[in-house]
């Protein structure tokens, strides 16, 4: 009956993750062998010389593979961490970044930015997510707002109140796309959720975002299973509910809107990580938010490393499978939600 | 101990409670009784800051609670509420240990004085059993049982109750309510307590508050509020109350004929 305090259960999502991160970086149009892989690591971190025969190997994995693994691990976290995050604040199953239209409320506020500048300026760089944050906050207030029925916010309403938040910020993103011309048109690509961009520049521009926003969650879990008796049962049990709710809003949005500045829309990773981690390791959100951010990275290199292969040597977008993948776990976790045995 | 000094409530200016007056000392234990909506439950709410008080002041020895941090407020009062949409998914012990909340650190770790504490309080309200079993396969009766143990882990001086016996069986309706005096009595609670059973009140308070339409209609003694006169106007219902022939406590039971 007391609470485990081994940090076991981090060893198998933590496997999981390494041997995803190594098959990022091995799979591509150019397979690499782990062997060559460990080599080339061993020779860069301890400054040797590399050998000729594995120069071009050299220069897609350490310019190509690895900043792409980077990125997609560091939003793949961010999304489940920030859908984990939102579940526990909204109390209702289906709030993942994407469905609750805070993921379309931030590509609007990138796309706005990208008007403005494309991103490979210094500029450029920080007013993508900055813009992007403001209208991600923007989405999931108005969402809120709109879903609220007194003190509850019903499940149906919630996803409602996305579905309307995330065609009208969409319909002005496109709006916005289709009047501008030239550069802008690389949004679309962007915008379905692949990895278009390269090198390492976005990969350290969404790094101090990430680390803050899921730094924060992380702290929250104790806090979100408090909540989870309802505003004013947390409020008597000695919790700074208001103080809790903004945190949540903050750095979920924050998380969210960063994942999206730099790696477009990529749907249901916030939905489909936290239920499967809940099921497996329960739902005590002090295990729940670090396992969800672990798992989320590995899940969306799994999505990444699939959307490389299935069309090979052409790519699909991410978002595509992690859509495919996602819509019908949806409807089955509306089911379950509907019977409301568990959640 | 607690004093509730001209409390006001009002919900978009319909007055809920008007000029509510109470004091209630350390072991003592303060039931209020009345008729469907006159506003038990709100002035619970109000005396735990829950909602905001239109005029008037809440005191937990000397501190108004207005003026205070949610955390250092939960530390001063405990408030069990009805067992209403808890999550269903948590445990009992997962749910008690949040008792605990106001003592522990923002990441909530517990200590084995915590856990002790927690176990202590399930003991106390015969939970024990539950501490593995989710939320969603309990009885009412079990998480009213639960939330009391929950309750009590925020070792506070003042306990709040709302409506504790609705969904308890007789058996558990009088442990609970044994719990509750022994709590005043040896531990030295000040507990507040809103009851619907009249004949519980009589047995278990050592004064009443009859709350009708939001004011207090009579503050005493449950020998001197279980009156025939005051109890029928305020239920708008004629009711008798005899004497129990073991104790001579009151009982009420509706004059029909």
């Amino acid at each position: 009956m007391q609470t485990k305090s081994a940090h076991r259960i981090y060893v198998l999502p933590l496997i999981l993750l390494s041997l995803c991160l190594l098959g990022s970086v091995a799979v591509g149009s150019v397979f690499i062998a782990p062997g060559t892989l460990l080599g080339l690591f061993g020779a860069r971190l301890s400054g040797k010389i590399i050998p000729a025969d594995w120069q071009p190997y050299a220069a897609i994995v350490f310019n190509l593979r690895l900043p792409r693994t980077a990125l997609i691990a560091l939003t793949g976290a961010a999304l489940s961490g920030s859908g984990a995050a939102y579940q526990g604040l909204f109390r209702n199953p289906l709030a993942d970044p994407y469905l609750i239209g805070v993921a379309s409320g931030a590509g609007l506020g990138a796309v706005l930015a990208m008007s403005i500048q494309w991103p490979y300026s210094i500029w450029g760089l920080l007013a993508v997510p900055v813009f992007s944050f403001l209208t991600a906050m923007v989405a999931v207030l108005a969402v809120y707002q709109l879903a609220r029925v007194g003190k509850t916010l019903p499940v149906t309403n919630l996803i409602l109140a996305g579905v309307a938040i995330s065609s009208f910020t969409t319909a002005l993103t496109s709006y916005l796309m289709i009047s501008a011309s030239g550069e802008l048109r690389r949004a679309l690509v962007w915008l379905l959720g692949g990895a278009s961009h390269t090198g390492w520049q976005p990969v350290l521009a969404i790094l101090p975002f990430v680390i803050l926003g899921l730094g924060i969650l992380a702290s929250l879990g104790h806090a979100l299973n408090v909540m989870q008796f309802g505003d004013e049962q947390a409020q008597q049990l000695g919790l700074p509910v208001n103080r809790v709710r903004w945190l949540v809003i903050l750095a979920a949005s924050l998380t969210t809107a960063a994942a999206v500045s730099f790696a477009g829309i990529i749907g249901f990773v916030g939905l489909i990580v936290p239920h499967t981690v809940r099921l497996i390791w329960g739902g005590d959100y002090r295990r729940l938010l670090p396992l969800s951010i672990l798992n989320g990275a590995t899940l969306l290199l799994c999505a990444d490393i699939l959307a490389r292969l299935v069309l090979a040597p052409r790519e699909v977008p991410v978002g595509i499978i992690t859509a495919l993948g996602g819509a019908p776990f949806f409807l089955w976790v509306l089911r379950r939600a509907k019977q409301q045995n568990f959640w | 101990m607690l004093n509730v000094n001209d409390v006001c409530v009002s919900f978009s200016n319909n007055r809920i409670l008007s000029d509510i007056n109470l004091h209630v000392a350390r072991g003592e234990v303060l039931g209020i009784i009345g008729p469907n909506g006159v506003g038990k439950s709100t002035l619970l709410r109000a005396i735990s800051a829950s909602i905001p008080l239109e005029r008037g002041s809440v005191r937990v020895m000397g501190k108004d609670i207005t003026g205070l941090t949610s955390n250092e407020r939960a530390r001063l009062m405990a408030v069990v509420p009805q067992a209403r949409s808890l999550p269903p998914a948590f445990t009992g012990w997962e749910t008690v240990i949040l008792g605990r909340t106001p003592h522990i650190s923002w990441l909530g770790h517990v200590s084995a004085r915590d856990q002790e504490i927690a176990r202590l309080a399930m003991q106390r309200t015969e939970t024990l059993h539950l501490a593995d079993r989710p939320i969603c396969e309990m009885s009412g009766g079990e998480q009213q049982r639960l939330l009391l143990a929950r309750a009590l882990c925020q070792s506070a001086p003042v306990l709040m109750l709302d409506e504790p016996t609705t969904h308890l069986d007789l058996k558990y309706q009088y442990s609970l309510l044994d719990l509750v005096r022994r709590l005043a009595r040896e531990d030295g609670l000040t507990i507040i307590i809103t009851l619907h059973d009249l004949n519980l009140v009589s047995r278990y308070t050592d004064r009443v508050a009859l709350l009708v339409n939001g004011r207090i209609d009579a503050l005493d003694t449950p020998a001197r509020v279980l009156n025939a006169g005051l109890l029928s106007r305020a239920y708008q219902l004629p009711l008798d109350v005899i004497s129990d022939r073991h104790n001579g406590q009151a009982m009420i039971v509706p004059a029909l004929r």
